[in-house]
């Protein structure tokens, strides 16, 4: 018991040092541009399709759910209402965090592990080079960058989802839906979504990174270490965003 | 006499309960080639990567040319790393990069040279490893003993006045092992460079070794001359020297 207390506070020890040696790389050296841009790319770009696919269900699906559920109270021309803030405040964030983190969070803890069962960070290390500046640097930068882009985009993809549905099997007028959509969104709304979002990126990042770089024994070491990585970012995406809610909803 | 390139002062060091290196101590002279032999699990990996603070010990001193190294951080690591180059025992070859960008990776990192400049050092050196033309090729696409030579080239891209190498000769044939234990010598006799190499393989130790360091059990044996070494009476370094030439002479 003391045995699993103590190397849990030893996790969270090296943890916090990957995270302030992360912070001093970037300021005291500029990051190569060429591979942030290549991050930016792979982490990035490439979640495009999963990111706007689990939007436009996502939307599509809470459409008709409210439109069934407010039917009852006669309330259901404010699905534009609910759709829009729920994607926006909400789902939009989060999901968009759970798919992608999963995506580029496991390609990262993959990738660093291997790199570090096969002693390629202790090569980067002889050679008097800094991990944490070659690696961890640039996708923490790319991930912050890119997640609320992705968010953004899944955001306008959703409510685009619902106005589908409002059009094609509630019978609104799509531009009844649409203004709905406008009143209800505040700017603070897509703020306190996009507030989130950074939070949820820089733990993606940084759970990956550690994860990898602390993967132990070969191919299983790694394997282990992905699966955890994905645990890991879930659900601290998850926790994370309750506590993120009441913080943004106190101001 | 000169003073020690590196000095090992009552090193230990342990992971959890396993106790690696028990109270270590020995020089290695300036110019030399010092063999340190010992089965698996000895400990002579883990001795090796202390020299360039891969690992930091527990208690004791680790001097490279008289500078105690071990309360260094990464930072102040880097003017001992780019002194003394490291040849790991897989190669330890950046996946993601081909021959030429392994090989001038030190030399992006550290010096102002042009990409033309970088290039023809980058050829210089895998000429002397015996190898041309193998530039764009990915590590994925060599041979083990290839990897082993292009890693050779890359530890001594920086023009290092020491080399490490974490048996350099295991898991290659023995024609290819023989290429290997050429190149090492050939390094020493064109860089005037020290050599340390960690091994188990006698043949290879006995050819390229002016001197020898057994390691058992995480304590030092014996250090000597190769002819010293034959005639020690120490009973479990003769074991190991026996066994290593029954299996040669069997062969």
């Amino acid at each position: 018991m003391t045995g699993g207390a103590t190397r849990a506070l030893e996790q969270v020890g090296s943890f916090s040092i990957l995270v302030a040696r992360s912070a001093r790389e970037a300021v005291r050296r500029r990051p190569e541009g060429a591979v942030v841009l290549d991050q930016l790319y792979h982490l990035g770009v490439l979640s495009v399709g999963i990111a706007t696919i689990t939007a436009l269900f996502t939307g599509m699906v809470l459409a008709i759910q409210t439109s069934y559920s407010l039917a009852a109270y006669g309330a259901k021309f404010f699905v534009g209402d609910i759709v829009s803030l729920s994607i926006v405040r909400e789902l939009g964030p989060v999901l968009t965090a759970l798919m992608v983190g999963g995506r580029v969070g496991a390609g990262i803890t993959a990738e660093v592990g291997t790199m570090n069962v096969t002693e390629q960070i202790d090569a980067i290390r002889a050679l008097a080079s800094s991990p944490i500046r070659k690696l961890v640097v640039p996708k923490v930068i790319a991930i912050v960058i890119m997640l609320p882009v992705l968010v953004v985009l899944s955001d306008f993809v959703g409510i685009m989802g619902g106005f589908l549905m409002a059009v094609t099997s509630l019978n609104q007028p799509g531009a009844f839906y649409m203004q709905h959509v406008i009143k209800a969104i505040h700017p603070e709304d897509i703020l306190s979504g996009l507030g989130k979002t950074v939070v949820f990126a820089l733990l993606i990042a940084f759970i990956a990174c550690y994860k990898g770089l602390t993967a132990t024994g070969g191919a299983d070491g790694v394997g282990r270490a992905t699966t955890e990585t994905v645990v890991a970012s879930s659900l601290s995406i998850l926790i994370s965003d309750f506590f993120l809610t009441k913080l943004f909803l106190a101001f | 006499m000169d003073a020690p390139f590196v000095r090992f002062e009552e090193v230990y060091k342990s992971f959890g309960p396993k106790k690696v290196l028990q109270g270590v101590t020995f020089d290695i002279r300036p110019g030399e080639t010092m063999v340190v032999l010992g089965g698996s699990g000895s400990g002579k990996s883990v001795l090796l990567r202390h020299i360039i603070g891969l690992h930091r010990p527990d208690r004791g001193r680790v001097l490279v040319e008289g500078e105690d190294i071990v309360p260094h951080d990464e930072d102040e690591l880097v003017h001992v790393r780019k002194k003394i180059g490291m040849l790991f025992q897989g190669g330890a070859l950046f996946d993601s990069m081909n021959v030429a960008d392994n090989v001038g990776y030190g030399l992006r990192e550290h010096t102002d040279l042009d990409a033309e400049a970088i290039a023809a050092k980058v050829r210089e050196k895998l000429a002397m490893v015996e190898l041309s033309g193998v530039e764009h090729l990915m590590p994925s696409e060599l041979s083990g003993g290839m990897r082993k030579r292009v890693a050779l080239a890359r530890s001594i891209a920086m023009e290092p006045r020491g080399i490490l190498y974490d048996e350099p000769t295991t898991g290659l044939d023995p024609v290819t092992a023989g290429t290997i234990n050429d190149l090492m010598r050939s390094m020493q006799s064109r860089l005037h460079v020290t050599s340390v190499v960690v091994t188990h393989d006698i043949d290879s130790a006995l050819y390229v070794g002016d001197r020898i360091a057994f390691l058992f059990e995480g304590r030092m044996l014996f250090v000597g001359t190769v002819e010293e070494a034959k005639r020690s009476p120490e009973p479990e370094l003769q074991k190991f020297l026996s066994g290593g030439g029954r299996v040669h002479r069997g062969a």
